[in-house]
């Protein structure tokens, strides 16, 4: 479980990015963040996991607050939390089997992972996530040798390799058409629904994060406006997000477009 | 519709310079500068005439280059001069690479960073031709001094470039890795490492051919070396012998040049 109190972050330029975040995201819940660009999205996720450093309150991940963490205390509380990229964030010229190890780099000694001697555990998993992602028969390719979709699988499989307790998730979708978008939203929920893993996942479309979360969280200008269930995300609470849109037409275009989608869950698909 | 008319001339502003006063100013002081500097060059197109007699004889020596007279003092100040640019581009990669992570703004606190950039200032603000006749002042005349010159030379060459390249990483894979948990040394080896090593490799590469350029020209400062061999044929005006020098020199960097290029783009 994850509670976020009263967490603020305000950058050295002086602008307020969050103001008095307080949320509590039980296991197993898939959190959609939502809010118009520069609400402070990613930088909550990242005061989370502390690659940027949150200026007052506190995060506590199962019973310990993450940030007065330094050094090896900060590397253990790092490894317990998978993150998800928009850009997929895998580093290109090493294989894809590389990149989904790198999840354990937490875990084992500089070394071992300098020499990529990964216990049999490690690697084991690993092919077990490729193979759950779809991916099996790519771990000795390069993840610049792969498309969007497939990169942002390894991406996953990344994230899952660390045994995560929280799953943060910055944008996935941002850089994927419409049919893999789902693919991986459809992935990323099963993933925590298996594993009982609380996640957010910063998202812009609107649509997708009503169809693929428990939950969704409104933030606007670094403070949050709405807080409940996707069903509840009125045009009301959409004007209030990210102020005055069309948005009963919105709606309207993406449901003829839903329609035609198969509703057979295949995680393998299109890859 | 009404008709709005729109202007069909449009001309770019002056970027650098907008005060039109100001930019005829430094056009025409940059010009009357140009003249008068002209002006002050002395030419004594006598002694022209006369080096160009001797450089005829210098492309007739090239033309008909003489590799046998000398070729044992020629094959020894190849092997020498070699030697000296392999020794030391390994020695110069070898202390280049940590100097030049601790360079990376990105990667190292700042004691260290001021501490590396440091290092590759004093490196690089003498030419390589004034470090040899310092070592060569203090180590006597021969490789060592050469070997020196060249490994410094290449510090500063390598470490700067490199630490450039390390802080133009793409920052959301380092951030991806360091989200794992991974330590300073494995966000160096997961994230940077393979980021960097393509120009790394090039980069070396192309040093090795920089070094043995200039370990020819060291050479006539008394670091050892073909370049000591040349300087030596010159001096006896045994033009056809300095032709054959050079002429091995190109084709040694030409060599170098072209497996570099092949390397550089088998590494990519």
């Amino acid at each position: 479980m994850l509670e976020l109190n009263q967490l603020s972050k305000t950058y050295a330029t002086g602008d307020t990015a969050l103001s008095q975040v307080s949320f509590e995201v039980p296991a197993g819940q898939v959190v959609g963040l939502i809010g118009p660009s520069g609400a402070g999205k990613s930088t909550l996720i990242r005061c989370i996991n502390r690659l940027v450093e949150p200026s007052a309150g506190k995060v506590i991940l199962s019973g310990s607050n993450l940030v007065t963490l330094r050094g090896n205390a900060l590397r253990r509380a790092r490894r317990r939390i998978g993150m998800i990229f928009q850009e997929y964030a895998l580093v290109e010229r090493l294989t894809v089997m590389e990149n989904v190890l790198s999840g354990r780099l937490g875990y084992v000694p500089a070394w071992r992972s300098f020499l990529r001697r990964y216990s049999p555990e490690d690697v084991t998993k690993a092919f077990s996530l490729l193979d759950q992602v779809g991916l099996s028969d790519h771990f000795n390719k390069r993840a610049d040798a792969l498309s969007g979709g497939q990169r942002q699988r390894v991406g996953i499989a990344r994230a899952l390799e660390q045994d995560p307790e929280l799953l943060l998730v910055d944008e996935p979708t941002a850089s994927l058409d419409p049919k893999t978008s789902r693919q991986i939203m459809r992935l990323i929920g099963s993933a925590c629904r298996e594993r009982n893993l609380p996640a957010i996942i910063n998202i812009h479309d609107v649509l997708l994060a009503q169809q693929f979360t428990d939950r969704i969280i409104g933030l606007k200008a670094g403070e949050v406006v709405f807080d409940g269930k996707p069903e509840a995300l009125t045009d009301q609470v959409l004007t209030r997000i990210y102020g005055d849109e069309d948005w009963t037409r919105m709606r309207g275009e993406e449901n003829t477009g839903e329609a035609s989608e198969a509703p057979t869950v295949d995680l393998a698909e299109g890859v | 519709m009404s008709a709005q008319s729109y202007p069909n001339r449009w001309k770019r502003p002056p970027v650098l310079l907008t005060n039109p006063f100001w930019r005829r100013m430094i056009y025409a002081g940059a010009l009357v500068y140009l003249a008068l500097a002209l002006q002050s060059v002395e030419i004594d197109w006598h002694r022209v005439w006369l080096g160009l007699d001797r450089g005829w004889k210098f492309v007739e020596g090239f033309l008909l280059p003489d590799f046998t007279t000398r070729w044992r003092d020629i094959r020894e100040g190849l092997v020498e001069s070699l030697t000296m640019t392999v020794t030391s581009t390994v020695a110069g990669i070898l202390v280049s690479v940590p100097i030049g992570i601790g360079a990376a703004r990105n990667l190292a606190p700042a004691p260290v960073y001021l501490l590396c950039r440091g290092i590759i200032t004093l490196s690089r603000s003498f030419q390589e031709v004034i470090i040899a006749i310092l070592l060569v002042a203090m180590f006597g005349f021969g490789p060592f001094a050469g070997f020196l010159t060249l490994s410094f030379a290449t510090i500063g060459f390598l470490s700067k470039l490199l630490a450039e390249d390390i802080e133009e990483c793409d920052r959301s894979q380092i951030e991806a890795i360091r989200a794992t948990g991974a330590g300073w040394w494995q966000v160096v080896n997961y994230a940077v490492q393979p980021q960097v090593m393509p120009r790394l490799v090039g980069l070396s590469l192309y040093r090795l051919d920089i070094n043995f350029r200039e370990s020819a020209v060291i050479g006539i400062v008394g670091a050892g070396g073909i370049g000591a061999t040349l300087n030596t044929a010159i001096d006896r005006y045994e033009y056809d012998s300095a032709g054959a020098i050079l002429i091995i020199i190109i084709a040694i960097v030409l060599v170098v040049e072209y497996s570099s290029s092949w390397i550089r783009r088998w590494v990519q």
